[in-house]
């Protein structure tokens, strides 16, 4: 066995001219790769490919699928250079393949400890850089791979995953960098944004979510000690301006859930920031919401979209929050300025915005507080979670994954609860949480289109039940995604919201989307494979709608082209 | 995918795990007299699993530490987390996560006829870490008297020796055979069942 480990398997297949991703080609992606996880810098999760339309869609077919063999959340997006898809999934494994055929080339799986807690089974995804793939792990690690071979290069160690910090996103890579953020909001982690050297996995800096003593923005942490297991996880890759050489992420939830347990507006939670990509140095930060106590991380980070408001052309921020709100701010140099916001579903708490900060006014009645059983809407899971929202340029819509009509309840704790690493720290009695469709309410998941230049909703496509499904837009003027428990994959008209096309996976379908060619054929390529808050979701609302709602588990990668 | 293919792909492991099974093979070389190698974790009483004749302790909470008596555990739940504790020398075995205990105790009536036996007084005791993902804090249900796990919403009825009642857990929690000495809870044999995730 020793052996085994110590000497590399024979008979490693090489990738024959393997194009390395340069930093040059991850400023300007060639439209048939997807070498980001949103496919720009900016986050847009647009190809610009257009071969597949909306008059030839109704044809797309599988050419081929791959089990991952695993179960639990698929959510990455296959990336694709120049042939080759590399694709992780849960417990860490990354496969590269043949992006045409479906062979598969190399596979390495990442042995995880067995006292491991998995709070989220998942990957978000891969980063390439030169001739690496970089993959953030549920240990804490970072490691390199040979992109060629799927021989490890080097392993670091960022954190200790027994104090419950962990990597679910794919790490964000530039200028040199591979920067990662930390998982753990509902174990009090004090959550960071970390840069290590792409060559070497050597720590170049380290930004906390959460300021130190002394540091600007403490003060929003009345409590002695609090901000030592102040949350604050940074879940979602950042998007990056490379004129302002700033990344932008978003930011989890405080902890302990409950907002009198941490009094203050609890900086950094619950917000955007801009980190200087050489220093980690925070520029400027915007916080959706101060005090933040309905389990609300702002885990997306905004979309970077020029949009018009007042006659001016703005460089904006734009984040549909999971408070319910589409935010729209102003980049600037060390400056983030609020634009407007308004709710994108039925926002119960916020009573007002304030019109030149942004800070909203809170309805106290439906604020959960220690010793109070509170009910609110949008739920917990927000009215939009993880899964990323689409610009297309094109088309000028944005296109929003959403939940409407989804409430919960919180039966907070009789005092703020003590803190033990590695243990759960929402202050929140599980047992007595509840999640239910509003009275009435005829469907829960949407997806929206919104045109940012007006301010206004164009349509709105309903689902009955859940919609965790992230969405990829196309040159072809074409909306996809899946994300409802019936294990539909969809293509909607991107101008008119109408279905398309649509195909039924073997599972759920909570990944995200992309689009590449190769020779001269437009790929579709997706994960199937529901687990992690869109099977929690699914047990919450079985248990309120005395229903029985039954998806089946395990990854498959699926490839759709048009055939003639 | 031709066979071809499919023969020449080169899988890599690493990791934590993949470090244990090198301690693991260089444990077995010891054996052989090949590779002098420290105490392993097994040697280590701190991380042994609980053993017959242990006591339990509180695991966390304002009363970490102090031996639990039958009389401690509430009629009905909820229910309590513990480490064992052996009795002459004291040890508590919290030398991984992986020990953790859960004891409640029900009315022996509630109990199904398999689930009473080892059950002294109503008391049954499972291992803490669900069989999903690894997590151990546990919520309860006072109404159908249910462990649950929140971080994915699996419940556990241990009245029927926790046998999954909502996934997407699939298996049910270890079983640890218990009995009552002098007033004192005692374990009198190894967990029944695989301690951990089935997702590692």
């Amino acid at each position: 066995m020793l052996a085994a480990f110590a000497a590399q398997p024979a008979g490693a297949q090489n990738i024959a001219n393997y194009q390395p991703v340069t930093e040059a080609r991850l400023l300007k992606p060639e439209p048939q790769n997807w070498l980001h996880y949103r496919g720009n810098f900016e986050g847009w999760g647009y190809s610009s490919l257009d071969r597949i339309t909306t008059q030839n869609v109704r044809r797309l077919k599988p050419v081929w699928t791959f089990s991952t063999g695993t179960v639990e959340g698929h959510q990455a997006p296959p990336f694709v250079n120049n042939g080759v898809m590399f694709v992780s999934t849960p417990g860490n494994q990354v496969l590269a393949l043949n992006a045409k055929t479906g062979d598969l080339i190399w596979r390495y799986k990442r042995e995880l400890p067995e006292d491991i807690i998995q709070s989220h089974p998942t990957n978000r995804g891969i980063a390439l850089f030169e001739d690496k793939v970089y993959l953030a792990t549920l240990d804490a690690f970072v490691v390199a791979l040979d992109a060629k071979t799927g021989k490890m290069l080097w392993e670091s160690k960022v954190d200790d995953y027994k104090r419950a910090y962990y990597f679910t996103l794919a790490p964000l890579v530039a200028k040199g960098k591979v920067m990662v953020g930390t998982s753990g909001g509902e174990f009090g982690i004090r959550g960071y944004v970390a840069a290590l050297d792409a060559q070497t996995g050597k720590e170049v800096w380290r930004t906390y979510t959460v300021p130190a003593p002394g540091e600007p923005g403490h003060d929003s942490w009345q409590g002695e000690d609090h901000w030592k297991t102040g949350g604050g996880s940074v879940w979602v890759t950042g998007h990056y301006d490379p004129k302002l050489n700033t990344a932008y992420w978003g930011t989890g939830n405080p902890s302990p859930w409950v907002g009198d347990m941490h009094p203050g507006d609890s900086l950094y939670t619950a917000s955007v920031i801009a980190l200087d990509v050489d220093t980690g140095n925070m520029r400027a930060y915007h916080q959706y919401t101060p005090n933040e106590s309905w389990d609300w991380d702002e885990v997306s980070a905004p979309l970077l979209i020029e949009f018009k408001r007042n006659g001016r052309d703005i460089q904006g921020l734009v984040h549909p929050g999971r408070n319910g709100y589409l935010w729209l701010l102003e980049r600037q140099q060390d400056a983030i300025k609020f634009v407007d916001a308004k709710p994108f579903v039925k926002q119960e708490v916020f009573t007002a915005i304030d019109p030149k900060t942004g800070r909203p006014t809170v309805d106290e009645s439906k604020k959960p507080a220690i010793g109070k059983t509170v009910t609110f809407c949008p739920s917990h899971w927000g009215g939009k979670d993880w899964p990323p929202a689409a610009w297309n340029p094109k088309t000028r819509l944005l296109y929003v994954p959403a939940h409407e009509n989804l409430c919960s309840t919180f039966k907070s704790d009789e005092k703020r609860p003590d803190y033990e690493a590695g243990k759960r720290f929402a202050g929140t009695d599980a047992a007595a949480t509840r999640v239910f469709r509003r009275e009435g309410a005829k469907h829960i998941g949407e997806l929206q289109a919104w045109d940012l230049d007006t301010g206004k909703k164009v349509w709105t496509y309903e689902y009955p039940h859940i919609n965790w499904g992230p969405v990829l837009t196309t040159g072809g003027g074409l909306v996809f995604a899946g994300g409802s428990s019936d294990r539909m994959f969809r293509a909607f008209d991107a101008r008119t919201g109408k279905v398309l096309w649509e195909f039924r996976a073997n599972s759920g379908v909570t990944a995200v989307p992309v689009s590449y060619m190769v020779d001269g054929v437009q790929y579709i390529a997706v994960q199937a494979g529901l687990g992690v808050d869109a099977q929690k979701m699914i047990t919450r609302l079985d248990q309120t709608m005395k229903t029985s709602t039954y998806v089946p588990q395990g990854g498959v990668i699926w490839v759709f082209a048009v055939k003639d | 995918m031709t066979d071809k293919t499919t023969t020449k792909v080169r899988t890599q492991v690493s990791g934590a795990g993949a470090r244990r099974n090198l301690l693991k093979a260089a444990t077995g070389a010891a054996a052989l007299g090949l590779i002098p190698v420290r105490a392993t974790a097994q040697a280590d009483p701190r991380s042994m699993r609980p053993q017959a004749g242990d006591r339990f302790v509180y695991s966390s909470g304002p009363r970490k530490g102090a031996v639990i008596a039958t009389s401690d555990l509430t009629a009905g739940g909820p229910h309590v987390t513990a480490y064992a504790q052996h009795p002459e020398s004291a040890v508590v075995r919290d030398g991984s996560r992986l020990n953790e205990v859960l004891l409640v105790r029900l009315d022996p009536r509630d109990l199904t006829d398999t689930a009473r036996v080892n059950a002294p007084d109503g008391v049954v005791a499972f291992s803490a870490i669900c069989t999903h993902a690894g997590c151990s804090d546990w919520a309860w249900d006072a109404a159908k008297k249910m462990l649950k796990c929140p971080c994915h919403e699996s419940e556990f009825d241990p009245k029927d020796e926790a046998r999954v009642s909502v996934g997407p857990a699939t298996r049910r929690l270890p079983r640890l055979p218990v009995k009552v000495t002098d007033g004192a809870l005692v374990v009198t044999g190894a967990f029944i069942g695989r301690i951990g995730s089935d997702l590692t």
